[in-house]
């Protein structure tokens, strides 16, 4: 009768995925600016292997907040105060299946762009080929399921489309200037790591220098792999919780 | 089968202190324009969104196409479409790639050449949403809905903002659905809207329909409101009447007239129009807050 949950999503997805590139300032924000960040910062640094073994798994770190956190408060904003929940909501597709090809969506970006930065690294940056894949795809899946989830639940308390590039950088900057994307977090004040290291996106950093760089091994990184399950835990209660198909109703 | 589409009872919608709705009874018939009529605030918005399964109601039942929307089974949004007073879309999109994949949401979708022709976006399959003016969204609101082919449509208020000539062209497409054989509730403030399309129009004011009948029928009106009987007497005076009776009227006037030789130059008899009854009905306490 209906027609099924996966075959809706995944249509729904490539028309996601179609889409994504046709908005050059998404595709930039999205995409091009971590690779942009990691080739200008790679070159300054070129010569500097320590500072270089800083800034790869940093800026996959950042990679993944960008793809996540930021695409998708941008996205539930936009899709919310346009009408366009509203408009799928009216439809025989599940609100589920929609979601999922958002997320689908934004974990496609995340993926993409930790493969091209681990191939930069092997190749450009002196990183060498990460020292365990498993830790690797373990930090990304549960950064991409923290940043998405918190992600969707900013979306909530942002008021309207026009302030979301506001409300987004007022998070995103100050997040990634402190949490060891650019610079090694040893030589920060102390206040200020402290702040860091209660967010998700330093100990994310953590967890993919020890797999990409370090071989550290995950025993080392797993207090890291538990905060960023906590903070998890905290997006997606306040995901769900603040979810509205709808602009400004009870 | 039932006849009727849509079958409401006893329908009430409270918001913390608001009742917006407050008892709201109509039935809709399968293969019927209906009209919902009404200042903003009244209420339509609403119950139309109670029908279509977005609000949860208070009190009252309801059913649609003999399910209850409030279940929000997709069976029922399978063989429903919904054009909603203000819906955005994705601003890359193209115009056939949207109608298309609106369609694939349904089992058994129209094909896309004739939603595209039966809503007047030839010519512009491939642009990009954002570069289409308000009409051609509004016609591209109402393909999306019409795609998935769906028995019953809702249109709330489907051509607010267009120009006379667009709005002629809305009416033949929301016409010609009629001849398909669906069934379509309308909201609107237009009564010219409304008189021209709808079979049956309910108007309702304050939560609550005050009066509900064929467009015609109502302009008839039982006696809320009268006729107007003019014409202009031996000293090229206008007089006019207001009557719920021209029969008996007309018959004194002219009686009269005759027997003081006169004529009744530029008689008119003229029944009161569905506006105003609307107007009637609503301009009592109405603050039209726009």
């Amino acid at each position: 009768m209906t027609r099924s949950f996966a075959v809706l999503a995944w249509r729904q997805y490539r028309l996601e995925r179609r889409l994504f590139w046709r908005n050059p300032s998404a595709a930039f924000f999205n995409f091009l600016l971590p690779l942009l960040f990691l080739a200008l910062f790679g070159a300054i640094l070129h010569g500097n292997q320590h500072d270089l073994n800083v800034l790869v798994p940093g800026i996959a770190g950042m990679s993944v907040m960008s793809t996540t956190f930021v695409a998708l408060s941008y996205n539930m904003t936009f899709l919310r105060e346009e009408g366009v929940l509203k408009r799928i909501r009216g439809t025989p597709m599940s609100g589920t299946s929609y979601l999922s090809a958002i997320a689908g969506n934004a974990v496609t970006n995340a993926a993409l762009q930790i493969a091209i930065i681990v191939v930069a690294g092997r190749i450009f940056f002196g990183t060498g080929w990460p020292r365990d894949w498993g830790e690797l795809i373990l930090f990304v899946a549960t950064g991409v399921v923290c940043f998405a989830s918190l992600g969707v639940a900013f979306s909530h308390i942002i008021p309207n489309f026009e302030s979301t590039s506001a409300y987004v950088n007022a998070v995103f900057l100050p997040v990634i200037l402190i949490s060891g994307v650019f610079y090694d977090v040893k030589h920060i004040p102390g206040f200020i790591k402290g702040i860091a290291q209660v967010l998700p996106l330093t100990h994310l950093i953590d967890g993919l220098s020890g797999a990409m760089v370090k071989g550290t091994g995950l025993a080392t990184n797993i207090s890291a792999l538990g905060v960023i399950a906590g903070w998890s835990l905290l997006g997606i209660l306040l995901a769900v919780r603040g979810f509205s198909w709808e602009q400004g109703r009870d | 089968m039932s006849d009727l589409a849509i079958h409401v009872r006893g329908l009430r919608k409270t918001y913390q202190s608001f009742a917006a709705v407050r008892g709201i009874d109509f039935d809709v018939r399968r293969g019927e324009i209906f009209g919902l009529l009404g200042p903003n605030g009244a209420g339509k918005t609403t119950t139309v969104e109670i029908l279509e399964g977005y609000r949860k109601r208070t009190a009252g039942e309801i059913s649609v196409l003999g399910f209850d929307p409030g279940q929000r089974s997709p069976e029922l949004r399978a063989r429903i479409g919904i054009v909603l007073q203000t819906t955005g879309l994705y601003r890359h999109i193209r115009v056939r790639e949207a109608i298309a994949h609106f369609g694939a949401m349904y089992p058994h979708p129209r094909d896309v050449e004739e939603v595209i022709q039966l809503t007047g976006l030839e010519g512009k399959e491939q642009a990009m949403v954002r570069t289409l003016s308000g009409g051609q969204k509004r016609r591209l609101d109402l393909a999306l809905a019409l795609v998935g082919d769906p028995e019953l449509i809702f249109l709330d208020e489907p051509t607010t903002g267009f120009d006379p000539a667009a709005r002629r062209t809305a009416w033949e497409t929301i016409g010609s659905l009629k001849r398909l054989g669906k069934t379509v509730l309308l909201t609107t403030h237009y009564l010219d809207e409304a008189q021209s399309l709808a079979d049956r129009v309910a108007i309702i004011k304050d939560g609550r329909i005050a009066v509900e009948g064929s467009p015609s029928e109502l302009g008839a009106g039982e006696g809320a409101v009268s006729y107007l009987v003019a014409y202009h007497n031996g000293g090229g005076e206008l007089i006019e009447h207001r009557t719920d009776d021209p029969t008996r009227l007309l018959h004194e006037l002219t009686e009269a007239a005759l027997a003081r030789g006169e004529r009744l130059e530029g008689l008119t008899v003229t029944r009161p129009t569905l506006e105003d009854v609307y107007l009637e009905l609503t301009s009592l306490e109405s603050d039209g807050d726009d």
